[in-house]
């Protein structure tokens, strides 16, 4: 029973559950899933559940990336939704040229993501050099990119808003036909599917712990912290671009300074959620991307109630605060004692008597 | 040459780094005199970059507290807005008067403060993620509060918005020969008071010292008989606190409530702190070093605003590049005082 709850998949499923469980008992029509017709004609599943796990994607493929660059670098990438915006605008600018009303599409999309893949990485890899070479703390490294990051995205198209009115380019966030699961679903499983794979088959995951947890001690038997740490962000940064691609593919056209607004604090919730220290060390890649996958939960929940878009980070921050609080050691140690005390005294009358 | 650099090495980390910023702000006020000609020679141009700033001055103050103290807090833009809405809403919808309106900005910031002081220094959370679940709470209120943006019309408040505090001897003449004033708000002078009480604080006061020490180095700290867990938790409290005032200030500059206020002045104010010459990892820092911080922010977005780059990027950008420079500065020059130090 103890083993349970001290696994640390636990806080993230418990949570989950709970979620579902307020939502069942409030109003099970939450787990209602209808099967529709789009406004192209194709089958599709809509609901809440679909909801969560449409959304919840970009979400849970940026927690993959943050989660490395946390275990790695004790730091967190604050930029991400500012770099979301950066590759964005460079596939949308590859795919439409200076014409911002294209008939045609003048590359085609894969080549347009490799672009934008190519710059999201080289971003990733300068936030690297300033984390690894230069060893300034992460949350400020990306500080300039954040800062920067939605000015260079309106820069790179000229700050005019292009759309793309290829219905092709809407598949990625949206439906393919005849699918009715929405694509992000399984652009996300695909993520989930290689990191898994590559944790697997690779010593990245032991690498990236040995770093976190005593960068000193992993140099002396042979690591490169220097290059794992500027690993993980060049990852990252890869993660960005398809979270990008979804974005963008969503709109078929881009806001600058609105799209993937606050996403790097709820990928960074995602990773606390999952139990993973913030600190670095080590790290659960399952645990965060079901905590991605709560945190849009709870974002659809609040939705629902007609809670205002604006509104809803105060209640976030709530549920935040409250699981946080839960997660710690400190809180934790003081409820065991607490409870021990109660159970040591029933103990000592019993043995009075 | 060895006794250059002798001095080099005495020089404690908080001095060189306030150096190198007085230095650059300097050097950066000259550059815009000379190549933008006859605007930054004018006073109230300077003082019109204090009246616009002294928000964040303030601001800057708390979280250079906080970080030398080797913590964080993203709350304090989120804090101001929180405060402008909540002194607008009771000053135009219940009528209330200007002081009380004060005491709820500082309530407000000290609530803040005793909640996250309290899961920072003895829950022992990160300090990062519960100021961003501070900084959700405090704009999704803002919004609770009220959602949309007004100006407040209350007839004392607008009076003590209005009121300018002239400099004597500041003053030029205009096109039409005629003298104009040079002013300052009454926040400049606030932040100036806040800015010379924070710096005694630091420098001569035992809380200040141990803000430093704990910064430093925990352990040490714990060893030497400082109370670091009540050390963390009163930066946060002064923090937030200062934040409190600071959203006051700042909701007299602009005379309105709205949930966009002081969007992103969080990473403005991490941002001076860091020109300044506080650093992140703790136990460096200095509050003339943050003041400076904050003039050469706002300097270079003169700068570019007055060079006809008024496109809103450029703002982002310079600022960016700005904050690239010094950090890599920093980071070299450390580096290289560490091996000055180990030969």
């Amino acid at each position: 029973m103890s083993k349970i709850f001290k696994n640390q998949i636990f806080i993230p499923v418990a949570a989950l559950l709970l979620l579902m469980l307020f939502n069942l008992v409030i109003d099970p029509s939450f787990f209602k899933i209808s099967m529709g017709v789009n406004s192209a004609g194709n089958p599709v599943l809509s609901g809440y559940l679909i909801t969560i796990i449409n959304n919840g994607s970009e979400l849970a493929i940026l927690a993959i990336g943050m989660t490395l660059v946390t275990a790695a670098s004790g730091g967190q990438d604050i930029s991400v939704g500012a770099a979301i915006a950066i590759a964005g605008s460079t596939m949308l600018r590859v795919l439409c040229g200076t014409n911002t009303r294209p008939d045609t599409l003048r590359t085609p999309i894969f080549v347009a993501f490799i672009v934008g893949c190519l710059v999201a990485m080289a971003f990733g890899a300068f936030n690297g050099v300033l984390v690894s070479i230069f060893k300034i703390q992460p949350m400020v490294a990306t500080l300039i990119l954040y800062t920067a990051g939605r000015s260079i995205a309106a820069w790179i198209n000229n700050n005019e808003l292009p759309i793309i009115s290829d219905p092709k380019f809407g598949y990625y966030g949206g439906f393919i036909p005849g699918i009715p699961i929405p694509t992000p679903f399984f652009i996300a499983m695909g993520c989930v599917v290689i990191i898994a794979l590559v944790l697997k088959f690779t010593n990245l995951g032991l690498y990236t712990q040995a770093v976190g947890i005593n960068e000193s001690s992993s140099r002396l038997n042979g690591i490169n912290p220097v290059f794992i740490k500027w690993l993980t962000f060049v990852i990252l940064g890869a993660c960005v671009a398809v979270a990008a691609l979804i974005k963008v593919s969503r709109l078929s056209s881009i806001n600058y300074s609105v799209i993937a607004k606050d996403i790097e604090m709820d990928a960074i919730l995602a990773v606390a959620l999952g139990g993973n220290a913030l600190s670095g060390g080590k790290f659960n890649m399952a645990a965060s991307i079901i905590g991605a996958f709560v945190i849009q939960t709870l974002t659809t929940t609040l939705f629902k109630y007609n809670v205002p878009s604006d509104a809803l980070p105060a209640y976030k921050a709530i549920v935040v605060i409250a699981l946080v609080v839960f997660s710690a050691p400190t809180f934790r140690d003081a409820v065991s004692k607490f409870v021990k005390n109660i159970k040591g005294g029933k103990s000592k009358e019993v043995a009075h008597v | 040459m060895s006794k250059i650099s002798n001095k080099f090495k005495d020089m404690t980390d908080t001095n060189l780094l306030l150096t190198i910023t007085v230095v650059v702000f300097f050097l950066m006020y000259i550059g815009a005199i000379v190549f933008q000609g006859k605007g930054f020679l004018k006073p109230q141009t300077f003082f019109n970059i204090l009246n616009t700033n002294a928000a964040l001055i303030i601001l800057s103050c708390g979280m250079s507290l906080v970080m030398i103290t080797g913590g964080i807090d993203i709350s304090v833009g989120g804090v101001t807005a929180l405060v402008s809405m909540c002194c607008a809403v009771y000053l135009d919808f219940k009528g209330g008067n200007v002081a009380v309106s004060m005491l709820i900005a500082i309530l407000i910031g000290l609530a803040y403060g005793v909640v996250q002081g309290f899961l920072v220094a003895y829950l022992d959370i990160q300090p990062f993620i519960v100021s961003l679940a501070g900084m959700f709470f405090a704009r999704g209120m803002t919004t609770i509060v009220n959602t949309n943006p007004f100006n407040v019309a209350n007839e004392k408040f607008v009076a003590l918005k209005e009121t300018r505090i002239i400099v004597p001897g500041m003053g030029t003449v205009n096109k039409l020969g005629k003298y104009v004033d040079a002013y300052v708000e009454i926040g400049v002078i606030v932040a100036l008071i806040i800015v010379i009480l924070m710096f005694c604080l630091l420098r001569w006061t035992k809380l200040g010292r141990s803000f430093y020490a704990v910064g430093g180095n925990k352990q040490s700290a714990l060893m030497l008989g400082i109370n670091v867990k009540k050390t963390k938790f009163l930066s946060h409290i002064l923090c937030s606190l200062l934040a409190g005032i600071g959203g006051y200030v700042y909701f007299l500059h602009v005379g309105s409530g709205a949930v966009t206020h002081a969007q992103g002045a969080e990473m403005n104010a991490i941002a001076s702190s860091i020109i300044g010459g506080t650093m992140l990892t703790g136990g460096v820092g200095n509050i003339i070093g943050t003041f400076f911080g904050v003039l050469s922010l706002s300097t270079i977005q003169n700068i570019v605003a007055s060079a006809g780059l008024d496109q809103a990027w450029w703002t982002g950008i310079t600022i960016a590049a700005m904050l690239c420079i010094f950090l890599v500065v920093q980071s070299v020059v450390m580096a290289r005082k560490k091996r000055a130090i180990k030969k």
